[in-house]
């Protein structure tokens, strides 16, 4: 089964919309809720991080009888150095980004934590790509 | 393992429901469907919020509550007071005259709920250091929350604080002293004169407890009339209570607003009104907020102010609370019965504890995930061909929900109307047919003609 939900650049208003859509489905299929908290958690993070950096991103949500699948790509500036980005504390947020609340270097660790395989590429002045795989078993 | 089936005390009267939907349309767990011309309320989905019964125009959902005269049944008969209650009548009636007629109902003992909240807030403060993997922390003050998390939120229900609410714990308390004074078990009867249909069903089907440790709930509209006709005739014998009745600030704002979340350090929300709550929970669920260490979430707006069974005006009531919080703060009177509780303390502390609190989601179309799924596949198709705009003539009060109802066997398609003016012009059924679906979802009354004179 296969879902995608659009994810506007800059919009903060609407940030998290895709995640809690998302939360709705796995709660419907009735899997396990601590599954659910983690892959939402990681989700709204990846979500936020489109809003904040990107200019549009596509959340692609794909469920197997084992997994979910998300692969959440974006528009954007691409990250230059992934691995300084995983480093935790690390934030590319602006100023502006991180007084509202969002992007408090919380982003990529997080998201890995909150995750059983996180797999993320980039190309500068194009986008990122991350995908999250969350086994239900 | 808690009962399958959940007591409500919030009742249609078949009668009087005149199947306007309006009261479908604003439940906040979607659990209420228009079936012959009525409402039906879906008890596992029900949290006895109380929302349906504001919306409805013609008051056809009723509070149930349990004949008063049981309350003789007890050679000791307690009534348990929620402060709501005195705020509920003019300045000009005082708290002994209010204590006087409830005596003079039949009751041996008045007692106010919130008098043993000093024992509540200490249990709960050791409980959030014990516990503190377990933030952030939901009271268990509000059943229609405890109810609203267990049924929409199960991830969240082990943040619920696993204690007692102050009802139980004044219950309890008062069983345990008349115990004390010689009387048995079976001679002590405690009733709670209740603002909302929440605390009926926490007494009826109680979570995380085994049995209530209440005999009775009373209607608190019931207890306010009484009272105010007694007083306006002037009926009361003499002025039985003697003790002017006195609670501390803290008791006093406990049921307000901000009551329980003013009382803890850290950073404490308090949130009331369902819609809001939900709001919150969302967010909560998502950690989209995070270092919380206290929420405070009340269904009704401005919590117990604004119970289904209040009579005032809830900005009024507060006020007048407000205003006995304040009188009590300036002149610090001895209060008999908090020294008296100091004895129990202990006792209290150790019996403080409620057990775990299930999750039973009305969320997931199937327990088994391929069924599930094949499921949602359906319904995502049915939803390509109905209209989408929500219009609740198909007795369901969403596309969605019709959706939902139909995969689960509860419904057919061709209740909406949109379908059925399409399949009629493509000959598919007959006006007849189309008119009989009609007549299950709305009753057979309802398409009997009508003059335009009639009234
Ligand atoms: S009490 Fe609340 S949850 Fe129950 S049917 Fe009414 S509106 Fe729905
Ligand atoms: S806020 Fe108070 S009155 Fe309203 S449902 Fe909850 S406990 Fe009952």
């Amino acid at each position: 089964m296969e879902f995608t939900f659009f994810i506007e650049g800059g919009n903060f208003s609407k940030a998290g919309t895709a995640s809690s859509e998302v939360k709705k489905i796995l709660k419907q299929l009735n899997v396990d809720a601590k599954i659910i908290k983690r892959t939402v958690v990681s989700l709204y993070e990846a979500e936020v991080n489109v809003v904040a950096h990107a200019f549009e991103g596509n959340m692609i949500v794909e469920i197997f009888p084992d997994k979910i699948v998300v692969r959440i790509e974006d528009k954007g500036p691409g990250i230059p150095d992934i691995d300084k980005a995983m480093e935790k504390g690390f934030s590319t947020a602006t100023p502006k980004v991180r007084e509202m609340g969002f992007g408090a270097g919380m982003g990529l660790p997080n998201i890995k934590k909150n995750s059983d395989q996180m797999n993320i590429s980039s190309t500068v002045n194009v986008g990122t790509q991350l995908e999250i795989v969350n086994y239900l078993k | 393992m808690e009962k399958a089936h959940f007591y409500h005390a919030l009742k249609v009267v078949e009668k009087v429901c005149i199947g306007c939907t309006h009261c479908m349309n604003v439940c906040p767990t979607s659990a209420i469907r228009v079936k012959n011309g009525i409402a039906d309320i879906n008890k596992n989905a029900c949290v006895d919020c109380g929302e349906c019964l504001n919306a409805c125009p013609v008051n056809a959902i009723i509070v149930e509550q349990d004949d008063f005269s049981q309350i003789f049944h007890f050679k000791q008969r307690v009534a348990l007071l929620p402060t709501v209650l005195l705020g509920q009548f003019p300045d000009d009636i005082s708290e002994k005259q209010i204590y006087s007629v409830i005596l003079d109902l039949g009751f041996t003992h008045v007692y106010e709920v919130d008098e043993t909240v000093d024992v509540l807030t200490e249990a709960t403060k050791t409980y959030m250091k014990k516990n503190h993997q377990d933030r952030p922390f939901i009271s268990s003050f509000c059943p229609a929350i405890v109810r609203l998390i267990q049924v929409k939120f199960p991830a969240l229900v082990e943040h619920i604080i696993h204690l007692k609410p102050v009802i139980d714990i004044s219950a309890l308390f008062y069983r345990e002293k008349l115990r004390n004074e010689g009387f048995l078990d079976d001679e002590i009867g405690i009733f709670y004169v209740t603002p909302c249909a929440a605390k009926i069903a926490a007494v009826k089907s109680p979570v995380g407890e085994d049995n209530s440790f209440i005999d009775g709930v009373i209607n608190m509209d019931f207890i306010y009339n009484k009272v105010l006709l007694s007083i306006k005739q002037n009926k009361t014998v003499g002025i039985k209570y003697e003790i002017d009745k006195h609670m501390s600030r803290r008791s006093i704002g406990w049921t307000l607003t901000n009551g329980e979340a003013s009382q803890y350090s850290g950073r404490c929300l308090a949130i009331d009104e369902i819609h809001n709550v939900i709001e919150v929970l969302e967010k909560l669920e998502n950690e989209e907020i995070r270092d919380i260490d206290f929420l405070e979430l009340r269904a009704c707006d401005h919590s117990c102010a604004g119970g289904v069974l209040t009579t005032e005006n809830r900005f009024l009531a507060i006020e007048r609370l407000r205003k006995r919080g304040d009188w009590y703060h300036r002149n610090k009177p001895i209060i008999l019965e908090e020294k008296e509780i100091e004895e129990y303390r202990p006792y209290l502390l150790e019996n403080i504890s409620i057990k775990s609190i299930e999750p039973r989601s009305i969320l997931s179309l199937d327990t088994d995930m391929m069924e599930a799924m094949k499921k949602m596949e359906k319904i995502n198709r049915i939803l390509k061909v109905l209209p989408g705009i929500d219009c609740g003539a198909c007795g369901a009060p969403r596309c969605q929900a019709l959706a939902e109802d139909v995969v689960q066997g509860k419904a057919k398609m061709t209740q909406c109307v949109f379908l059925q003016k399409m399949l009629t012009k493509e000959g598919l059924i007959t006006p007849q047919e189309s008119f009989d679906i009609s007549e299950n979802t709305w009753g057979i009354k309802r398409f009997e003609k009508k003059n335009i004179n009639d009234h």
